[in-house]
C-alpha cells in the first residue's frame, strides 16, 4: 500500500496532480482511491488530496501518521499537514509562500522557521523551488508537475510510467510544457 | 470497462445505466457533480431546478408519468424538499424514483450536520447507503429495482467522503427501460384525507414487507472473522472498520432503513462484544437497543464530525497512534477571490456600519475578517426573512442601518417568498441582491437568470429588476459594485428611504469572467503604508517586510484598491 498526501492552497492545481498519480497507479494495475476537496474550502483555503494505491484499498483517506509521501505545494501547508507523515516518510515541499488572510491583515504572522520545523517532523524532506522551475518550463501552472518529477526520481516506479501518466492526464496542448516541467523536477 | 470514478460520477453512471430519463437538482456541495455528470448524457433530460422542492416535484411528476427519475440534493436541500417527500411516500411511484441525498459530516461545506437517515425514518422511506464508488453505481441500480418492486421512492444516502472520493467502477451498457403507461388513479395520486388515510395503511404494510425482506437482501452481509469483536456499520465508515480491525467480524448494512432485525440478532449472538460504528446520530444503535440487544456506540464515539481509521482503531481496538504535535499555526480560511465583485459590497457595508442579515453562498465569506460584513447566516433565503424579523422587532431607526444580502441564485431558490412577505406586510428594509451571474460557491452552475440551462443551451433569462417590481417593490436600482462611489451612495440613499427597496449589485464572478482583461495595478513610491488597502482582504495585496505590494500573478485589475487609496499610490501597471 502506498499513501500519498498532496497539500496546498485552493487554486494551486493539487487536484490535477492527484489525478496524474491516480492514473499512474491505475496503469500499474493497482486498486486506487483518491479523496478530494470541493466547495467552500477551494476558495483559497487549505486543501488536501489523498491518494492510496495497493492490492486492495479500503479507506479513501489517509490518517495522521499514515502517509508514505507528502507533496506540498506551499510551505505553511507543508508544516500544517506534516503530522500526517508516517515515521520515515518522504516530503517534497515547494518553497513558495502564499500568505493566508489572517497574515495579510496582520492578525497573525507567517512563521519564519517552517523549514526547521518540517525537518524536525520529516528528516527526509526535499525543498524544491517549484515555482521558478515551472516558470522555466514555460508556465507557472506546471508547478504540480515539477513536484511530481521530484517525487518520481525518488521512487522505485519507472520514469516512463510517470511520463505516460502526465501525458494521459494534462490537457493535450499542455503536454509539452508539462513534460519539460517534469524533467526539471526529476533532474533537480 | 473499469474506470476511476468520483463517487458522484458513479451515482450518475448508475442512474444512466438504470435507464433514467429525467434528472433534477439544485446545486449543493457535496452533491452537485451527480447532476453535472448525468447532464452529459444526451438521452437524459436534466435540469437545475430553482430549489430542491421544485426538483423533487418535477422528478415525482416524471415518475408518475411513467419514467425512471432521479433527484439529487445535499442534506439541507432535503429540508426544502421535505414537503413533497413525505407525501410522495404515500402516493408511491409509477416509474422508479430515486432521491440521492448527500450528508456532510464534519461540515466541510455546510451550515449544519443533520443526519438524513432520520428523514427516511419519519417519512417511512427505504434508504440505501453505499461505501465506495463501485457500490455507488450498483446501489443506484438496486434502488430503482426496489422502488418499482415496492412502489415507493427510495433514498440513497451519500456523504462528502464518498461523493468526493474516486474509486474503480465497472461500467455496463444502459438498460433499455420502456416508459410505463400513464394511468389516471386519483386514489393513489390525489392525497386528500379520504384517499390519504387508505394510503397511510399501504405505506405501513409496505415498510413491514421491506423489513422482512431486509433480513435476506444481499446488500446486508455478514463477514465473520473472530467471535470476539463484532461491528455493525455502513457506508464509508465500513472501510475504516475493515482497515482498522482486520480481525473483527462485520455486519455491513447496505439497506439502512428499514433495518434487518433477524440478521442483526443473529450477528449479535455470534460475537462476544457488539459495536456500532456510525457517523452522526445513533440511528442504527437506537434501533438495535429497541430490539433488546446490548451494543456499544455513542458511549465511545462522538455524535459529530467524521470518523477515521485511527479513531476506530483507538475506540474499539484500543490502539492509539502517536500523533506529532507541531504547535499552533496561522489558519488559512477560505477567502473571496481577487477581483470578486462581492468584496466591494462588504467593504461598503462595513464602512456604512450596516447590520446585514446574510445568506448562503460565496458571499457568506463576507462575515470573516477583515470585512465582518455579515451578521447572520442560517439557510437559503433566510437573509430576507430574518431582516424582516429584525425590523419588526427593533423598529424604524434600527432598520435605517439594516440590509439583507442575498445572491442571485439563492434569491431564486428561496428569496422570492421572503421578498413577497416584505412587500405584503410592509417593510422599509433594503435588500441587496449580489448578482454575479452564476451559482458561485458550488462551482458555477446556471440558474433562472443566467440565460442558459444545465445542458448549456440558451434559456429564457428572468429579469430580476422586473421581477422585483412585479412583486411590488417600487425602488429597484442596479449598480456596478466596482463603481465604489455609486455603490456607497445607492446604499446610503436606499437605507435612508422609508420604503422597501432592492439594490442589485451586478458584476459577473471573477472566475467566470476570463475575457475581460483589465490592466493590473502596482503600488508606487507615494505609498504611506497606511494599510487601508489591506482592509479589502484581497489575496493579491500583501504586506511584506519591504512594504505593501500587489501580486501580479493574482491581481485581476478590479481597481478597488485604487479607489480606496487616499494617497493616489495605486496605479495601473501601464502608467
Amino acid at each position: 500500500m502506498t499513501d500519498i498526501l498532496i497539500v496546498g492552497v485552493g487554486g494551486q492545481g493539487t487536484l490535477l496532480a492527484s489525478r496524474v498519480l491516480g492514473n499512474l497507479a491505475l496503469s500499474l494495475g493497482y486498486d486506487v482511491k483518491l479523496s478530494e476537496v470541493h466547495g467552500m474550502a477551494q476558495r483559497g483555503g487549505s486543501v488536501v488530496t489523498h491518494i492510496r494505491f495497493g492490492d486492495t484499498v479500503l479507506s479513501p483517506v489517509i490518517d495522521k501518521g499514515g502517509a508514505d509521501i507528502i507533496l506540498a505545494f506551499e510551505k505553511l501547508e507543508a508544516l500544517r499537514w506534516s503530522g500526517y507523515l508516517k515515521k520515515g516518510g518522504k516530503m517534497f515541499v515547494s518553497t513558495q509562500e502564499i500568505l493566508p488572510m489572517p497574515v495579510i491583515t496582520g492578525a497573525e504572522e507567517y512563521p519564519r522557521d517552517i523549514a526547521e520545523r518540517i525537518k524536525a517532523a520529516a528528516p527526509d524532506v526535499v525543498f524544491v523551488d517549484a515555482l521558478s522551475l515551472a516558470r522555466k518550463a514555460g508556465d507557472i501552472r506546471t508547478l504540480n508537475t515539477v513536484l511530481i518529477g521530484a517525487l518520481a526520481r525518488r521512487t522505485d516506479i519507472e520514469k516512463k510510467a510517470f511520463i505516460e501518466a502526465v501525458k494521459a492526464t494534462v490537457p493535450k496542448r499542455a503536454i509539452e510544457t508539462n513534460i519539460a516541467a517534469f524533467e526539471l523536477g526529476y533532474n533537480l | 470497462m473499469r474506470e476511476l470514478m468520483l463517487g458522484n460520477a458513479a451515482f450518475a453512471r448508475g442512474a444512466y445505466e438504470a435507464g433514467v430519463t429525467v434528472a433534477t437538482a439544485y446545486p449543493g456541495t457535496p452533491s452537485t457533480e451527480i447532476t453535472e455528470n448525468i447532464a452529459k448524457y444526451d438521452c437524459v433530460y436534466a435540469e437545475w431546478s430553482p430549489n430542491e422542492k421544485v426538483a423533487l416535484e418535477v422528478a415525482l411528476g416524471a415518475s408518475v408519468a411513467g419514467a425512471r427519475a432521479l433527484c439529487c440534493m445535499k442534506h439541507v436541500g432535503l429540508n426544502v424538499a421535505a414537503d413533497p417527500l413525505f407525501t410522495a411516500a404515500y402516493t408511491g411511484i409509477n416509474g422508479g424514483l430515486v432521491i440521492i441525498v448527500a450528508d456532510d459530516p464534519g461540515m466541510h461545506s455546510s451550515q449544519n450536520e443533520q443526519d438524513s437517515r432520520l428523514y427516511a425514518l419519519s417519512a417511512h422511506l427505504p434508504m440505501l447507503e453505499p461505501a465506495d464508488s463501485a457500490e455507488a453505481k450498483e446501489f443506484v441500480l438496486r434502488a430503482y429495482e426496489l422502488s418499482e418492486q415496492y412502489d415507493t421512492p427510495v433514498i440513497v444516502r451519500t456523504n462528502t467522503r464518498l461523493s468526493h472520493s474516486q474509486g474503480l467502477v465497472e461500467t455496463a451498457p444502459r438498460r433499455d427501460i420502456a416508459l410505463k403507461p400513464y394511468v389516471k388513479d386519483i386514489q393513489k395520486y390525489v392525497m386528500m384525507p379520504g384517499m390519504a388515510r387508505k394510503r397511510r395503511i399501504v405505506l405501513e404494510k409496505r415498510m413491514r414487507e421491506m423489513e422482512t425482506a431486509a433480513d435476506a437482501i444481499d446488500i446486508n452481509r455478514i463477514n465473520m472473522k473472530g467471535a470476539g469483536i463484532g461491528v455493525i456499520t455502513s457506508g464509508v465508515v465500513y472501510n475504516y472498520v475493515r482497515e482498522a480491525l482486520p480481525e473483527a467480524s462485520v455486519l455491513k448494512l447496505g439497506l439502512i432503513h428499514p433495518l434487518p432485525e433477524k440478521l442483526i440478532k443473529k450477528f449479535a449472538r455470534r460475537v462476544d462484544k457488539l459495536y456500532v460504528a456510525e457517523e452522526l446520530e445513533p440511528f442504527i444503535e437506537r434501533k438495535i437497543k429497541e430490539m433488546g440487544v446490548p451494543v456499544t456506540g455513542k458511549q465511545i464515539f462522538p455524535p459529530w464530525g467524521e470518523y477515521s481509521v485511527n479513531m476506530i482503531a483507538e475506540k474499539i481496538g484500543g490502539v492509539k497512534r502517536d500523533e506529532y504535535d507541531f504547535g499552533a499555526l496561522p489558519q488559512r480560511p477560505p477567502v473571496m477571490c481577487a477581483g470578486c465583485p462581492h468584496r466591494a459590497v462588504f467593504y461598503t457595508i462595513k464602512k456604512l456600519g450596516l447590520t446585514a442579515a446574510g445568506d448562503i453562498g460565496c458571499y457568506t465569506l463576507g462575515a470573516l475578517p477583515p470585512h465582518t460584513g455579515i451578521d447572520t447566516c442560517v439557510c437559503m433565503g433566510a437573509s430576507i426573512g430574518m431582516a424582516m424579523g429584525m425590523e419588526k422587532a427593533r423598529g424604524e431607526d434600527f432598520t435605517r442601518k439594516l440590509v439583507a444580502v442575498i445572491g442571485d441564485s439563492t434569491f431564486f431558490h428561496s428569496g422570492l417568498t421572503g421578498l413577497t412577505d416584505m412587500v405584503y406586510n410592509g417593510s422599509r428594509c433594503t435588500v441587496i441582491i449580489v448578482d454575479n451571474a452564476t451559482t458561485g460557491m458550488t462551482g458555477h452552475q446556471n440558474h433562472p437568470a443566467t440565460g442558459k440551462n444545465l445542458k448549456g443551451d440558451i434559456a429564457y433569462a428572468i429579469d430580476i429588476e422586473r421581477l422585483a417590481r412585479a412583486l411590488g417593490v417600487k425602488h429597484v436600482r442596479t449598480v456596478d459594485p466596482f463603481d465604489l462611489k455609486a455603490l456607497e451612495n445607492t446604499l446610503k440613499e436606499e437605507t435612508a428611504r422609508d420604503e422597501l427597496s432592492v439594490v442589485i449589485a451586478r458584476r459577473p464572478c471573477a472566475l467566470l469572467d476570463k475575457k475581460t482583461k483589465l490592466p493590473q495595478f502596482v503600488i508606487t513610491d507615494a505609498c504611506k503604508q497606511c494599510g487601508v488597502c489591506l482592509k479589502l482582504g484581497c489575496p493579491a495585496i500583501k504586506k511584506t517586510p519591504r512594504g505593501i505590494t500587489i501580486d501580479k500573478a493574482v491581481c485581476t485589475g478590479c481597481a478597488l484598491c485604487e479607489n480606496v487609496c487616499a494617497f493616489g499610490a495605486i496605479e495601473t501597471a501601464e502608467n
